[in-house]
């Protein structure tokens, strides 16, 4: 993966720049031209039609696919660098049988001590810090196999403030998760990024929450057809026909 | 040896009076943590079948290295197994069909080559017996200073690696996320087993060490609540089967991997009655 040496044009004082993005597998043009800016506690939508290219955008901006472009991240005053990037997976399926407690996958990612031995106190008054940040200190002593699909949610949302990003991806959050829990995740996503600052780029099928939510959506099939406010992009020709629809549902 | 010896004379039992009794129980007593230990990772990464398939390569190096007259078969068949297990990692990275497919095209193609090598020419099956059934009664202090060894690199391993393996079989997008290099520490852990299965097999047996590496953390994972719990009644399990077993075979006179094997089971079955109390 490269990122840009300096900083761009962009106005903002921090920013994460997609500028010119085309990522290929063999033949097949998978995106093409994908331009996007991202500022400082900006909430993004992607949206876009099932083999659009979502995932694959959020897995060139994670590192994780060569791709042609530019993709950078620049703070004020500061040289561009590689962004620190929190990631919330898609649908995570964790084994019910699994004997892996909440507090032991935070000790996995984060502490050198073996989880196998238990966690110190030191380790566990940070699991509760982190827990604490999505109203989840309740959580800390559940087996994941065990959690709902919102508290999983929240429990991956913590995880991945920890240490604290410069950009949060999540990778369809809502998927598996009841109505009044996808309120109570976006909710807790608006108070995160108000109190860090922090960019939040995620991917939905669930175009009801964008309009609260959301600063700018951005559709795409293979390239950007159109971003811009939830309700300008949500009542537009593109969405219409890129959903097969007669008008938005925003 | 002499001081764990003097332990043995010391205890009143009557089983410790032989020297091959003493020495079946060291080898057990390194044995138990070492799959007790091991076997968490292999359930948790559901690689039950991988590492009976493992096994069936270790035999087949065995065989490679005596038609080939290599002083020492035994670190053939390590070579062979690690060789054997890499590029298993290969073929099922490289392959879009399922895990339990590619384990059964290398498992019987294991078990072909060390049947053919080992019968080439009208040889005798007779002498590799040992590593079918395997018999802990005639480990030699050499093979449990080995033992020993393997536990103290799985142990020191374990200890810097576990939480990266853990996340890995958890949770394989989580940990490349966190950046956890994947393919990397499922590749060394593969290694790992391949040449613990490897070690041990004269001892336990091509037939039982899988049961060995497997039942020890299934039924702790029955009562388990996390990771401490789980590789704590694993190792536990694993101890309390070892010491059982070769008791059992003492009195009654049949093979110790067969009775741990057995003790193991109703372990799982009692652990199993007792699942739902947990959280």
């Amino acid at each position: 993966m490269r990122f840009a040496p300096h900083g761009g044009s962009c106005g903002h004082s921090c920013c994460l720049r997609v500028e010119n993005v085309s990522v290929r597998i063999g033949s097949d043009s998978i995106l093409k031209d994908v331009n996007l800016h991202v500022h400082c506690g900006e909430m993004v939508a992607l949206i876009g039609p099932n083999g659009a290219g979502k995932s694959t955008f959020l897995k060139t901006v994670l590192g994780e696919r060569e791709y042609e472009g530019i993709i950078a991240f620049s703070e004020p005053g500061q040289r561009s660098k590689k962004p620190r990037i929190g990631y919330v997976p898609q649908s995570p399926n964790f084994d019910p049988s699994d004997p892996v407690s909440v507090a032991d996958l935070f000790a996995c990612c984060m502490s050198k001590r073996p989880a196998f031995l238990g966690l110190s106190k030191s380790m566990r008054e940070t699991v509760l810090e982190c827990l604490e940040r999505v109203h989840g200190t309740d959580l800390i002593d559940k087996r994941v196999g065990t959690l709902s699909g919102g508290e999983l949610q929240r429990v991956l949302l913590a995880l991945a403030l920890e240490p604290m990003p410069n950009i949060l991806i999540l990778d369809e959050p809502l998927s598996g998760v009841d109505v009044e829990g996808m309120e109570t995740l976006m909710d807790m996503l608006d108070e995160i990024r108000k109190t860090y600052d922090l960019s939040i780029l995620m991917t939905t099928h669930d175009f009801s929450m964008l309009p609260r939510y959301a600063d700018q959506v951005v559709l795409i099939d293979h390239a950007v057809l159109i971003k811009g406010s939830p309700e300008t992009v949500l009542n537009s020709e593109e969405f219409s026909r890129a959903f097969h629809m007669k008008g938005g549902r925003a | 040896m002499s001081i764990w010896y003097m332990i043995c004379n010391a205890l009143p039992i009557e089983m410790l009076h032989w020297d091959f009794m003493k020495n079946a129980l060291l080898a057990l007593l390194l044995m138990a943590p070492l799959f007790g230990l091991m076997s968490t990772m292999i359930v948790t990464g559901r690689m039950s079948f991988f590492s009976d398939a493992l096994g069936h390569s270790a035999f087949t190096g065995i065989a490679i290295g005596s038609i080939f007259g290599l002083a020492a078969p035994t670190w053939a068949a390590v070579l062979f197994s690690v060789a054997f297990a890499l590029l298993f990692s290969y073929v099922r990275s490289k392959s879009n069909q399922a895990a339990d497919t590619i384990i059964g095209v290398f498992s019987s193609s294991a078990v072909a080559l060390g049947i053919f090598v080992a019968t080439l020419g009208g040889g005798s099956f007779t002498k590799y017996n040992k590593y079918l059934i395997g018999d802990i009664l005639s480990v030699t202090p050499a093979e449990i200073g080995m033992l020993a060894l393997t536990l103290v690199a799985v142990v020191i391993f374990w200890i810097l690696f576990s939480n990266r393996l853990s996340l890995t079989a958890i949770h394989p997008q989580l940990a490349s996320s966190r950046g956890i290099p994947v393919g990397l520490s499922q590749t060394l852990f593969t290694a790992a087993i391949a040449v613990v299965v490897t070690l041990s097999i004269s001892s336990v047996g091509l037939l039982i060490l899988n049961s060995l590496l497997v039942l020890p953390a299934a039924s702790a994972r029955n009562i388990a609540r996390n990771l401490r719990q789980y590789h704590g009644f694993s190792v536990l399990f694993a101890l309390f089967a070892g010491i059982g077993g070769l008791t059992v075979s003492y009195y009654l006179g049949c093979s110790a991997g067969a009775a741990i094997s057995l003790i193991l089971a109703a372990i799982f079955a009692v652990t199993f009655c007792f699942r739902k109390a947990r959280a």
